[in-house]
Order: structure tokens, then C-alpha cells, then sequence
């Protein structure tokens, strides 16, 4: 076990991924010489070489439609997307051509690329830099949406989404990049936990908490400010936001008859309201009450020194528990 | 301004020459194409010219500091770049629109930009710091060349409703690389749109040379989407200046758009996250120092009479004001209101966004009930990466 940042172990999981293979490359702006703004490509440049990984034209259409070619090649290309906000001009690329080609091609093309998308905010960042943009991307079908919370979870998982032959888009929580885990490097991915599966990360009774990216550690600490007051939250880590791992989830619910749903994302149309509509399907004899979200508002995402108004934060995630729990809350003698 | 009737388009296609009429070391170099474009600038309104890019210096070194001391959440210099960015917007009219990206400091001092305005949007208090119709500049733009389409679109919508007022674009050379600048020429071209398109090429996208971006000078693409391109010294105020009228006069003629590419560096970081130690060498840094577009001026004003050293004296007393009232203005600009995030999301009532309103009304009211105060950080926050 080695105690690693989420961007180094990151990093050692992308070393791993060009050692193992050699179609393997990595392109994205400002990912060779200067390491990408997080770091997160430091070194693998000068250890790889220029035709590994690689410093691209200021263009994310172009990173991304050329990866296309790359993988008709039979490249296994991973890219990285600047920031969240950036990926829009490379949006047709991804879910006109990425996603569908598997489809199209009946079979016969393979889309095994990695797109990685530092997300969420909480960092103070200007605009365009704190985006959520994840549903758009859950919404298409022939991607696989997934993020990361944890360095330990970020070493296997950007493993897995480079070796799937399915296109992945790989979110990772830029506000956890410089908090620091147990990892271990000798982690085969044989042995890894499936990388469309949730993770159970805080036993519970009362109330399922799911939550994914920078979120699961608010939602944790939301588990443990609860329990003083007597509630015993089980906390999920969704990891996969498509496929989602409906099992786990419905396992949980069934015992605790509660749901509550936290991301950063807007709420309309966003991953809490697949949730929420799937585990009514599924669980309606078991809830007790109607799953609840927590979720940033349905409003651009402010300037920074507003960021904390929008944000699901501790507090807001114990009102919606209360909320799921029929205890007092914000709601309490409103119709809802 | 508009030295003849003469057609300005046979002077723009000299997309490889380096056209420079201030030398480095502040000589006069004669021009006969450009000069008459320039014939009204006597020392007088050089020393303006002077004045304006000491200022924006100025005041880039305050923001810089501010950024430093944790009044500014982020920032992002135009050191070097003074001549291009004054050069540029001095020669535009009042009723000229300017469409920028977020570098452009020097462009919105000369449309009028006070200093608060300036400083909200990176000082994290609103998402934009001026009105656009007042100011005759658009709000910044980050996504980079989305702003090149938009000065486009006005130029077209200003030709169509019989005006002679023209848009300028302004983007990095990283810009012409992405996919909105290309389809920008293109409509610009197709529509004779009178547009402006000012690239600064600092050398530098965050980490990337411009030689990642393009294999031949910048303003050669102009020729390849039917339209003339131009290279000029961009730490050159007076070329950059002739330049520019040229081009926006041939947009008010009808003749449609130009390109122009202004040579010039980025001295500071990319932006106050960015550290340019990792890909960018001290002997380039220094060559280019040499290139200043402000010693330049001054020496050619100590040539031709006046007292520099006096103006040099009298400009920095100006330019300490202003960076005082930068400051002073930064540090007043008020916390926004926490309801404010909802307001302006949309132009017309909407129901969900008013529920989803009331139900934080609602939220806020549980703290002041139980009187503790929400809690203060989002998030458990990290240092925000290089941007
Ligand atoms: C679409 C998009 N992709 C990436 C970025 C991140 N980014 C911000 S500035 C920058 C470099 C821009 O270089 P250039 O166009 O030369 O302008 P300069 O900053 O040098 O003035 C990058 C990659 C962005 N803001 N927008």
C-alpha cells in the first residue's frame, strides 16, 4: 500500500495503463511538457515519449474526432478534456460519432476510448471550470459514464475504462484531486471490482444515501453528523452512472425503505432523477417515502463567491435526509 | 484617420512581412503603404498612446497583486501585450463592438471599463462585470474563439441594417485551432462581414508554442478562407494602430473581413495559476523583453523632442492612481447576495426555477431559526489547477 494523492494515483494508474500496452496513447492540450494543469500526466511525457503521450492543437473536437480515426486503428486512445466546461465544443464528436459507431458498424468497430474529465466544483474556479456535465453523457446511449471518488478506486478504475472496448467517459472529482488515500499498486485488475459496480461505503439502516465523485465524501460526513442524532445512513458510492448498478441500490433500499439522491448537477433531467424514477420502479412496495434529491440548482453555475449557495454541502444533505425521514425540514408544513 | 480614397485591400496581403514602424530601440522606420494611415499621430497623441499602455500596466501589475494577496480568485496578465491590445481597440469607433477573450484588459480600458467592472468576474462576485451596449465590448469569453463567431454574427446583422460600424474578434493564437474561429472566417468570408479578426500570437497556449498550433505564419490561413491577412509587430503601437484602421476602414467600405495576426509575447504566466517555468526558457524570455513595447515608444518621443523623462514621471503618477482606484474599487465590491443565483436564469417567469427558489428561501430560514449560520465551505476544497 502506498498513500497516494487522487491526481498521482491517477497518474500511476495512466503509467500502468502505457506500460501494459502499447496502443495505449494519451492526447489532451497541455498533458506532455507542462504535465496538464492537474498534474495529473506529469512525467508520463518524458518517460513515454512524444508519441504517447501527446500535447494536442488547442481543439477538442479535433482531440476527440481524431481519437476516432486512432481507434479505428486499433489505438486505445485516452483523452483528456481540460476542464468540464471545454467539452462541449468536442460534444458532437462524442455522442454522434463515439457513441454510435459500435452501433452503426454492427459490431465491427470498436470505440475503446477514455475520455477524462476533471468535474464539480467547490474550488473557487471561474466560469466554465466548475461544470457538471455528466447526464448529458449518461443520456447516450453506447457510452459509459463513471466516476471516480477515491485515490484507491481512481488507480483501478482508470485502468478499467482504458482496457474496456467501450467508450468511457471517466469523471474525475477535481476538488478531491489533492486529498491523499491508501492504494494498492500491485492491484491486479483481475482481482478489481467490476467497473460498473457500486460500492456500499458506510453501513446503514435507515436511510440510502447515494452519491458519486466529489460528493460521496460530503455524503459520508453527512452519515456521521447524522448518527450523533440517531440516524443511521448507508451511504453508496454509484462509481457507474451508466450502467448503474441498480442492484446494490435496490439491496440497500429494500432494507432501509429510503432514498436520497445527492450530486452537484442541476436536478432536472439529471442522474438523481433516473435514480429516483428506476427505484420507484423497481422498490415502490418498499419505500417508505418518496425518494428525495439533493442537488445543485437548476441554474448556470454561479461565480464563486456563490458557489457555497449552490452546492450540496453537509447540511443540505442532512435536510433532505430529514426530509426522506418525515422529520422536520426546510419542507415541514409545505405541500410538496 | 482616412489618409485617401485609395483601396485599402492591396495593403493588407502581406501576410509574410513583419510590417513594424517602430523599432525596438524606437526608431522610425518609413512605411509608404502604412504611414499615411498614421499621419495624424504626432507626439501629442503618441504620448496618449504611451499613456494608455503604462496604465493598462499598471493596472495589470495591481490585479496581478490582488490575485496575490487573495482578493482575486484568479488572473489573467496582458503584460507584453499592451501594444497590441491599444494599438487595436484605439482605432475602433465609439459604435464598434469588440467581442474579446478573457486577456483583453487593455481593450476594455479603452472602451470605457471602470475598474470594478474590470474585477467582479475574477473576483468570483458576479459573471460579468459591465453592459455590453454601454460599453461596446462584449463580456469576456473563456470558451476560446467562441467569441470570433459572435463578432461575425454582429458584423453581418450591422451590414445588413445599412451601418458602417464594424466588430472586432480578438483571440489567441491556441485559437485558431478550434473549430469556431475556422467556421468564423468561413461566414465572415461568405457574408463580406465587417469583421476584424485580431489574433494576438503570445507564442503561448497555456503550455503549447504556436508552432503545435501552425506550420506558417497565422495570417497566411486568411488567404486560404478569401480574405486578406496581415503580419504585423504587435509590440508595435503605431503598425498595430495603422493596421487596424486599415482593416476597419476596408469593413466600412464593404469590403469585407481581415485578418490580422499581431506578433507579440506573453511575458507573465498564462494566468495566475499557471507557472511557464515548466515549458518556456529564460533566454526567450529575456529576447523578448528586449522587444518591449513600451521603451520603444518613449525612446522615439526622447527622438523627436519631447521630455520623456518628464512624461515618464508624470504618466506613472497617473498610472499609480489608477492603480489605486483599482484597488480600492476591488476590495469594495460587495459579497452578492446568496438568492442572487437564481436571478437572470431565464428572461421570463419560470415556475420550477421559482419553487426551487422558495424551497431555498425556505432552507436559509432552518439557520436563522435554530441560529447557526449554513456552512461555510461547499466542499472540502482543494488549490484550484494551472488555467
Ligand atoms: C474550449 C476551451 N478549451 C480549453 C480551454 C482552456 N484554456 C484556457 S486558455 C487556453 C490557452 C489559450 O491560448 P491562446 O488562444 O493562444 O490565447 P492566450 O491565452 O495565449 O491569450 C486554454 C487551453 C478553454 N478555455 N476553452
Amino acid at each position: 500500500m502506498t498513500t497516494l494523492t487522487l491526481a498521482k494515483s491517477l497518474n500511476a494508474g495512466l503509467r500502468r495503463a502505457l506500460a501494459d500496452d502499447e496502443k495505449v496513447v494519451l492526447i489532451g492540450e497541455d498533458i506532455g511538457t507542462l504535465g496538464g494543469v492537474f498534474r495529473v500526466t506529469d512525467g508520463l511525457k518524458a518517460e513515454f515519449g512524444p508519441t504517447r503521450v501527446v500535447d494536442s492543437p488547442l481543439s477538442e473536437a479535433g482531440i476527440v474526432g481524431t481519437a476516432v480515426g486512432l481507434a479505428y486503428r486499433g489505438f486505445r486512445p485516452v483523452i483528456e478534456i481540460q476542464f468540464d466546461g471545454f467539452i462541449y465544443p468536442a460534444f458532437d464528436q462524442i455522442v454522434a460519432q463515439v457513441a454510435k459507431l459500435h452501433y452503426r458498424s454492427r459490431g465491427t468497430v470498436r470505440m475503446p476510448i477514455t475520455i477524462r474529465v476533471p468535474f464539480g466544483g467547490g474550488i473557487g474556479a471561474a466560469e466554465h471550470h466548475s461544470e457538471s456535465p455528466e447526464a448529458y453523457f449518461a443520456h447516450t446511449a453506447g457510452l459509459r459514464v463513471i466516476a471516480c471518488s477515491n485515490p484507491a478506486d481512481a488507480f483501478i478504475m482508470i485502468r478499467q475504462a482504458i482496457a474496456s472496448d467501450d467508450p468511457v467517459l471517466f469523471f474525475e472529482p477535481k476538488r478531491r484531486y489533492h486529498v491523499k488515500g491508501e492504494v494498492d499498486e500491485q492491484a491486479s485488475l483481475a482481482d478489481a471490482r467490476p467497473m460498473g459496480v457500486a460500492t456500499v461505503v458506510t453501513p446503514g439502516d435507515d436511510v440510502t444515501l447515494v452519491a458519486y465523485g466529489a460528493l460521496v465524501q460530503t455524503a459520508r460526513d453527512a452519515a456521521i453528523a447524522a448518527e450523533e442524532d440517531g440516524v443511521s445512513i448507508e451511504v453508496i458510492d454509484l462509481r457507474s452512472l451508466a450502467p448503474v448498478d441498480y442492484a446494490t441500490i435496490e439491496a440497500s433500499v429494500r432494507r432501509t425503505g429510503r432514498l436520497v439522491i445527492t450530486h452537484e448537477a442541476g436536478q432536472q433531467g439529471g442522474v438523481g432523477a433516473e435514480l429516483a424514477a428506476s427505484i420507484t420502479e423497481r422498490c415502490f412496495e418498499f419505500l417508505e417515502a418518496a425518494p428525495v434529491r439533493v442537488t445543485g440548482h437548476d441554474i448556470p453555475y454561479p461565480p464563486a463567491k456563490l458557489e457555497r449557495h449552490h452546492l450540496p454541502d453537509l447540511d443540505r444533505i442532512l435536510d433532505g435526509v430529514d426530509r426522506a425521514l418525515g422529520r422536520p425540514n426546510s419542507l415541514s408544513g409545505v405541500e410538496a | 484617420m482616412n489618409p485617401s480614397d485609395r483601396d485599402a485591400t492591396g495593403l493588407l496581403t502581406r501576410p509574410d512581412e513583419f510590417v513594424q514602424l517602430v523599432t525596438p530601440t524606437g526608431e522610425r522606420r518609413a512605411d509608404a503603404d502604412f504611414d499615411p494611415w498614421v499621419s495624424d499621430i504626432d507626439t501629442a497623441a503618441l504620448g496618449r498612446l504611451y499613456r494608455d499602455m503604462v496604465i493598462v500596466r499598471r493596472l495589470d501589475t495591481e490585479a496581478t497583486a490582488l490575485q496575490r494577496q487573495g482578493e482575486l480568485g484568479l488572473w489573467p496578465p496582458l503584460a507584453g501585450q499592451e501594444a497590441a491590445q491599444i494599438g487595436s481597440a484605439r482605432a475602433m469607433r465609439d459604435d464598434d463592438f469588440a467581442f474579446t477573450s478573457y486577456r483583453e484588459h487593455g481593450v476594455a480600458w479603452c472602451r470605457g471599463v471602470g475598474p470594478a467592472e474590470l474585477l467582479t468576474v475574477w473576483r468570483g462576485t458576479a459573471a460579468s462585470g459591465w453592459n455590453p451596449f454601454e460599453r461596446g465590448i462584449a463580456v469576456p469569453q473563456i470558451i476560446i474563439g467562441a467569441q470570433s463567431l459572435h463578432a461575425t454574427g454582429w458584423a453581418m446583422g450591422a451590414a445588413w441594417e445599412g451601418s458602417d460600424a464594424a466588430a472586432i474578434a480578438y483571440f489567441g493564437d491556441g485559437a485558431t485551432s478550434e473549430g469556431d474561429v475556422n467556421e468564423a472566417l468561413v461566414f465572415a468570408a461568405s457574408f463580406n462581414a465587417p469583421v476584424v479578426f485580431f489574433c494576438q500570437n503570445n507564442q503561448w497556449a497555456i503550455s503549447e508554442p504556436v508552432g503545435l498550433q501552425s506550420k506558417q505564419p497565422l495570417a497566411r490561413r486568411a488567404d486560404g478562407f478569401g480574405m486578406p491577412g496581415i503580419r504585423v509587430d504587435g509590440n508595435d503601437v503605431l503598425a498595430v494602430l495603422a493596421a487596424t484602421r486599415i482593416a476597419l476602414d476596408r469593413a466600412r467600405r464593404g469590403e469585407g473581413p481581415t485578418f490580422i495576426e499581431a506578433v507579440t509575447y506573453r511575458i507573465g504566466p498564462h494566468t495566475t495559476a499557471d507557472d511557464p517555468t515548466r515549458y518556456r526558457t529564460e533566454v526567450e524570455l529575456a529576447e523578448w523583453r528586449e522587444r518591449d513595447p513600451l521603451t520603444r515608444v518613449l525612446a522615439l518621443l526622447e527622438a523627436s523632442g519631447v521630455d520623456s523623462a518628464g512624461l515618464e514621471r508624470e504618466v506613472a503618477v497617473e498610472a499609480d492612481r489608477a492603480a489605486a482606484e483599482l484597488r480600492s474599487a476591488c476590495i469594495a465590491i460587495a459579497d452578492p447576495e446568496p438568492l442572487s443565483v437564481f436571478d437572470h436564469v431565464y428572461a421570463e417567469p419560470n415556475s420550477h426555477l421559482e419553487r426551487q427558489r422558495a424551497h431555498y428561501v425556505r432552507y436559509l430560514a432552518t439557520f436563522e431559526e435554530t441560529d447557526a449560520a449554513p456552512a461555510g465551505d461547499a466542499g472540502t476544497g482543494t488549490e484550484g489547477g494551472a488555467r
